[in-house]
């Protein structure tokens, strides 16, 4: 067993942070921020509330705890569904490989490639009507060319190794290969890409948000905190700063995460391949 | 040589820094900040308040006009006779008058603006205010009759307003863009999305205005209103957005902040034929789940007046009222049991962009929610709002600030938005719109603002104030908003 990288280790704990306080969030909230409490309002940090509370009274630090389970289940599952259509259709290209189907998916990968992600996240929510489950659609769509290109690119690879090769006289269908051999040597790439989207997709419902097209109010999120905040900074700074700092640690969590399980996860330098 | 040189450098110095101690002494011009820019320039033919807010007064003048404290004043004409029977106005205008191309303003452009106004085919956002005129005469150059159909008390007060200003038939074609009128400005240039710029008018005919010339700058975003006035980018912000900054700018001796009373009665606007909203005791609990005080300290930092009916407090008409619907929660969850809805019900809360619709609607939302009725809100742009709420009626709640004076006569409407139908009420609007006694008018506006208050048409929250912040060393500037105008007539700086 490889000592875990130091990137790896300052992911993990970056990321399990805000996974942390969602969970908790479910349970136990420090306050109830669904009511509101106008004379508490832009009260400094203090024991009972270690973040302050915001220009309603609420606790900054419930409301950054509510605020991470928007994060990530937008992230979530716009990553997920970045996954569950991109890659197969990636593995399909690859399988079809050279052919007329091969060109028609990889084109219309680069169709969507070329729109450029959050203006479209933009209009769809604002054709849509803004809201949360609109933002995840609008995000989770751009993750399907990264996933189709990424694992059409790997298989691409593999599907020229030997082993692969005694496979297909062995007379398993390019289906039954794709599974059974191909998707199990993706799996570290597809896992690293997923965290880096993961990452991409908190980035992008925070600036959904912050623009007013992602969660809609009362339903707490760290965008919308940071464009609550916009015309307090000079009143009461940490209104943008927690939020801020939540934004940047997850983040800065993800990629670190991301690269310790690029070097942890790399057959090459574990040196095997499973076969 | 190199003694001469010396010499010239420091005259040189001395010269420029004289130079600019006499431009700062002797500022005669101002950038003056509003949030929302005009559609196009002219008055007579949108209900857009922006158009009023750069031009009224400054670049175009009625017969009457409203004076900082609201009240009706002479404008183009000096003064009138009113008929004994009420029905017959004879003005006298002010001679010399002319427009800015230099065409003398007389009365055959009052009959010309005013027979356009209520003409079949008038685009004026408020016909309404001229629709009981039935006949203008031209008596002589300076003299004009106005007949009408029957005696109207408020007929001054309406001449007063931006629709009513008089125009040119001349210039009348391209006013959107080149607006002539015959105010102590004259239009200059518009950048659009940037500025509108106005000169000084040397031939106006009353008292001419102290600056020379002034730019109205547009800056619709709160944050960066903030740091616009703060960097001095700009000398005044008439209407500034973010009432949280304000604070800031009174603990600062470079500026000084106005804080005035406008016309604009903050409403949680309800759709009066959406159940269950078309339920008095529905609206009366909703009434009665609303703190006041709350939403004017959360969404306005304390800046506002709290009102119970739809009338503006500072006018001697007004009725208090506002114990019809006093915060009161169990009450609210009394009535909603009583009107079958002790589980609550859902229904929609649409806010428009302006900070006290969107913070206001969250803390609505949140007391709303702790008697058991739960809004979706949603945030529309002002486009979205007048296409699927004013227009479209398609909306449960809304909240929405009536900035036009004297607006009640709107819940007389049953096409409007609130779609309140009262025959109680329409009667007493129509018995106001032709009563010209003083006494009885203000009872039948006490008796109006009665009927909407115990009829829960809307739920009434706060009148909204009208923050200018200014450059320490303006004088002149309206603290209050009787109409949407920046009258700059009066503004100077002072040393």
């Amino acid at each position: 067993m490889i000592r875990p990288s130091t990137s790896l280790q300052f992911g993990i704990l970056f990321c399990l942070a805000p996974l942390a306080m969602a969970t908790i969030s479910f349970f136990w909230q420090p306050f109830d921020i669904t009511e509101l409490n106008i004379s508490n309002r832009l009260k400094s940090v203090s024991l009972t509330h270690p973040f302050g509370t915001d220009h309603f009274g609420r606790d900054m630090l419930t409301m950054i705890m509510v605020g991470a389970r928007t994060s990530i289940a937008v992230a979530f599952v716009a990553v997920g569904i970045g996954i569950l259509i991109g890659v197969p259709l990636g593995l399909f290209a690859a399988t079809c490989r050279g052919s007329i189907i091969d060109d028609g998916v990889m084109r219309f990968n680069d169709l969507v490639f070329a729109f450029p992600s959050l203006v479209i996240a933009i209009l769809i929510t604002a054709i849509a009507g803004p809201s949360a489950f609109n933002a995840i659609i609008a995000i989770g769509i751009f993750n399907i060319p990264v996933f189709a290109r990424i694992s059409r690119a790997a298989a691409l690879s593999l599907w020229q190794r030997e082993f692969i090769l005694s496979a297909q006289v062995a007379g398993k269908t390019g289906f039954r290969i794709s599974i059974e051999h191909i998707l199990p040597n993706l799996m570290h790439i597809l896992i690293v890409q997923a965290t880096i989207q993961f990452s991409l997709g908190i980035l992008a419902e925070a600036g959904l948000s912050y623009i007013g097209l992602g969660a809609q109010p009362p339903t707490p999120s760290w965008g919308r905190m940071l464009a609550d905040a916009q015309t307090m900074v000079s009143l009461a700074p940490r209104l943008a700063i927690v939020p801020g700092i939540a934004i940047i640690l997850t983040v800065l969590g993800l990629n670190l995460l991301g690269d310790g399980l690029r070097d942890a996860l790399d057959p090459k330098l574990r040196g095997s391949i499973k076969k | 040589m190199k003694y001469h040189f010396k010499l010239l450098l420091s005259a040189g110095i001395l010269a420029a820094s004289m130079g600019i101690q006499t431009v700062q002494a002797a500022k005669t011009s101002i950038t003056i900040a509003l949030q929302l820019e005009p559609p196009h320039l002219d008055p007579t033919s949108a209900a857009a308040g922006a158009i009023d807010s750069v031009l009224y007064s400054n670049v175009f003048e009625g017969l009457t006009r409203f004076a900082s404290d609201g009240a009706v004043i002479p404008g183009l004409a000096k003064s009138w006779e009113i008929s004994g029977d009420g029905k017959e106005y004879i003005f006298h205008l002010n001679s010399s008058v002319t427009f800015h191309d230099g065409s003398t303003m007389d009365s055959s452009d009052v009959k010309f603006s005013l027979d356009r106004a209520r003409a079949e085919d008038s685009t004026n956002a408020q016909k309404a205010l001229f629709s009981g005129i039935e006949n203008v005469e031209v008596l002589s150059s300076d003299k004009v009759k106005v007949t009408l159909a029957s005696p109207n008390g408020s007929f001054l007060f309406n001449m007063a307003w931006g629709d009513a200003v008089i125009v040119a038939p001349e210039t009348i074609g391209e006013i959107k863009t080149n607006p002539i009128g015959t105010g102590a400005f004259k239009f200059s240039n518009w950048v659009q999305g940037d500025k509108i710029e106005l000169l000084r008018n040397d031939q106006y005919w009353g008292t001419p205005a102290h600056l020379e010339s002034a730019t109205f700058k547009f800056i619709s975003d709160p944050s960066a209103a903030f740091s616009a006035m703060m960097a001095q980018d700009i000398d005044a912000f008439a209407g500034f957005p973010a009432p949280e900054n304000l604070v800031q700018f009174e603990a600062d001796n470079r500026f000084q902040v106005l804080v005035g009373n406008t016309e604009g009665e903050t409403i949680l606007s309800t759709n009066n034929k959406m159940p269950p909203l078309d339920n008095v005791k529905v609206r009366k609990a909703i009434a009665h789940a609303i703190d006041r005080q709350a939403i004017i300290d959360g969404a306005m930092f304390g800046y506002g007046t709290p009102i119970g009916t739809h009338f503006a407090p500072h006018n001697p008409d007004y009725v208090d009222l506002k114990a019809n619907s006093n915060y009161d929660p169990e009450l609210s969850k009394k009535l909603l049991s009583e009107a079958g809805f002790s589980e609550g019900f859902t229904t929609t809360l649409k806010l428009p962009p302006p900070s006290y619709a969107r913070r206001g609607g969250e803390i609505i939302a949140s007391q709303l929610r702790a008697v058991g009725i739960e809004t979706e809100i949603s945030n529309l742009e002002w486009a979205q709002w007048l296409e699927e709420v004013f227009r479209g009626k398609d909306y449960g709640l809304t909240i929405v600030s009536h900035t036009e004076p004297m607006d009640i006569g709107i819940y007389a409407r049953p096409e409007y938005y609130f779609q309140y139908d009262s025959s109680e009420f329409q009667a007493v609007i129509e018995a106001l719109n032709v009563e010209s006694n003083t006494q009885k008018r203000s009872n039948l506006l006490k008796k109006a603002q009665r009927i909407i208050s115990k009829d829960y048409v809307n739920g009434y929250l706060f009148e909204l104030a009208f923050p200018t912040v200014a450059n320490a060393k303006i004088t002149g500037l309206w603290e209050n908003a009787p109409t949407q105008a920046t009258d700059l007539t009066d503004v100077k700086w002072t040393d």
